[in-house]
């Protein structure tokens, strides 16, 4: 296999974007990019969209993206596997030029929800959920995770204020982040006392509904160091598991396997362990998400995800920063395209360029995205060189 | 819904119908053809008891299409006696008094209707088990 490189990134603002269709977001997010790389190549697109038929109606991105990028006859294709719908398109990009098929591949993610009502969107979600043994009785997403969010207090002892802790937090690291839909501090208390959505998480536990488009573009190493633009960023290695699709059908509740197995061979790709890792990008979906991401991964103990969010060991000046981007959390979720955005966070760290919300001197970085209630995870390690 | 992606789950929905695998004796709902315990695909079907125990839930306070004129409702997650675990809705109490823990006893319910002409949608749902 070939080394590969990320060779440029770029995004939309995340938000309610009513003026912009799928397509508009598609294509800025892909302008940005290719100003961001300095070239004009594109041998293929891969594509990541959790439902955009559901939500928008248009099917066939494939042919819709590269014909209003102006790259009609390029070949493209969209992958999905629910909120892990970009992790799996730069995956697929990636190894499009990791074997030789493409040198310059571009990888969007990308998702509309806010042509739909709220009611619908909360439906088109729960279909990344069983349908028939999950959806069928009324379950929502943020339910799925309350049930495994009582749970966690139950058996751990987890509070309402560490759950809340994960939200200040990202909001804190999102207030610094020009691309976040909601870049505003909260508190504890306005977190705890927002209103109840699926007990006992409140809508502040929970990511928002979101338009938005990241787009990256990866090359072989050997042409990115041609094309010297700032410090190599490379892809070191790659994991990739799944789960059950009902979280009833889990051994543990409590323990994502598809997570720990994802995460533990993007490690062993790259070399490196946990330990070695600057900061990480994580699905934080629900504060629920990122306590349990961060127990599955192996960063900490299972039960002290709670306890050590709120000592900080996860904050930006912490001993293991997660989500300086503000998580999806402040930075907003468009389903499709969050996958892609981690990885965009992760590149602007390891260039330095991420202004007030820098880590200093970061090097590695972990991206984790999720698909559905952990029924698939994609991550990452990026290093730059 | 389209009648038959209803009808054809009926045996689940209004029997609990699971299958026990032949060589293992593990129990799956709903039914699989393959069993991921140990990969055989000879399945003898068992209606289970739809009695147990609660061991998480929650209450959807903002539902998804097709389910507001419930909301408030507590879904949950019931391990059967038998060791087997469903999610469903528990009803027919005050949910601000549900405990993990809690007796559960499956119960044909109505789901939800499709508006005035739609598919009328019937399958189980937990009740507090108070040994009557």
């Amino acid at each position: 296999m070939r080394d590969v490189a990320i060779i440029g990134i770029g995004m939309t603002r995340f938000g309610e974007l009513w003026e912009s269709s799928i397509r508009d977001l598609c294509v800025e997010a892909a302008l940005a990019c290719f100003n961001d790389a300095g070239i004009d190549r594109l041998d293929s697109i891969t594509i990541g969209s959790m439902s955009s038929g559901l939500f928008t109606g248009q099917e066939h991105l494939a042919s819709l993206v590269p014909d209003y990028l102006g790259r009609r006859n390029v070949p493209a294709v969209r992958v999905e596997s629910a909120c892990a719908s970009g992790g799996q398109a730069v995956r697929t990009a990636f190894l499009e030029v990791a074997s030789g098929m493409s040198d310059v591949v571009l990888a969007i993610g990308v998702e509309k929800m806010t042509d739909v009502s709220g009611g619908e969107a909360t439906y088109a979600l729960a279909t990344a959920a069983d349908q028939d043994y999950e959806a069928f009785h009324g379950v929502t997403f943020p339910g799925l995770y309350a049930m495994m969010a009582r749970a966690h207090m139950e058996r751990f002892g987890t509070t309402r204020d560490q759950l809340a802790q994960v939200a200040v937090k990202n909001h804190e690291n999102g207030s610094h982040n020009p691309h976040a839909q909601f870049p505003f501090t909260v508190t504890r208390k306005q977190v705890i006392n927002s209103v109840m959505i699926a007990d006992p998480l409140t809508l502040l536990d929970c990511s928002p509904i979101t338009d938005g488009a990241a787009a990256v573009l990866v090359a072989p190493a050997e042409m990115a160091r041609e094309l010297q633009r700032g410090p190599l960023t490379v892809i070191t290695g790659i994991g990739h598991a799944t789960d059950t699709i009902s979280i009833a059908h889990r051994a543990d509740l409590l323990h994502l396997d598809a997570i720990e197995l994802a995460s533990s061979r993007a490690l062993g790709m790259a070399g490196k362990s946990i330990e070695d890792i600057d900061f990480a990008e994580v699905h934080d979906c629900f504060t629920i998400a990122e306590i349990l991401v961060l127990e599955s991964m192996g960063v900490v103990p299972a039960g002290q995800g709670g306890p050590a969010t709120l000592d900080g060991l996860t904050a930006l000046d912490g001993d293991f920063p997660v989500n300086p981007s503000g998580g999806l959390k402040s930075k907003g979720h468009p389903v499709g395209a969050t996958g892609v955005a981690q990885i965009c966070e992760a590149v602007t760290q390891l260039r330095g360029a991420a202004g007030d919300r820098q880590i200093p001197n970061a090097r590695i970085a972990l991206t984790q995205n999720m698909g559905g209630s952990g029924g698939s995870s994609v991550v990452h390690i990026v290093e730059a060189r | 819904m389209q009648v038959p992606r209803f009808w054809r789950e009926i045996p689940r929905y209004y029997r609990l119908e699971a299958a026990a695998c032949v060589q293992c004796d593990a129990l799956h709902f709903p039914p699989r053809k393959i069993c991921p315990s140990c990969g055989a695909n000879a399945f003898e079907t068992v209606r289970l008891s739809g009695r147990g125990a609660l061991t998480t839930f929650t209450i959807i306070r903002t539902p998804p299409s097709g389910f507001t004129d419930q909301a408030p409702y507590a879904v949950g997650i019931v391990e059967l006696d038998e060791g087997v675990r469903l999610m469903a809705q528990i009803t027919d109490c005050d949910v601000d008094t549900l405990k993990t823990g809690d007796r559960m006893i499956a119960k044909f319910r109505r789901i939800r209707e499709e508006g005035r002409t739609g598919v009328i949608m019937y399958g189980y749902k937990f009740v507090p088990d108070v040994g009557v």
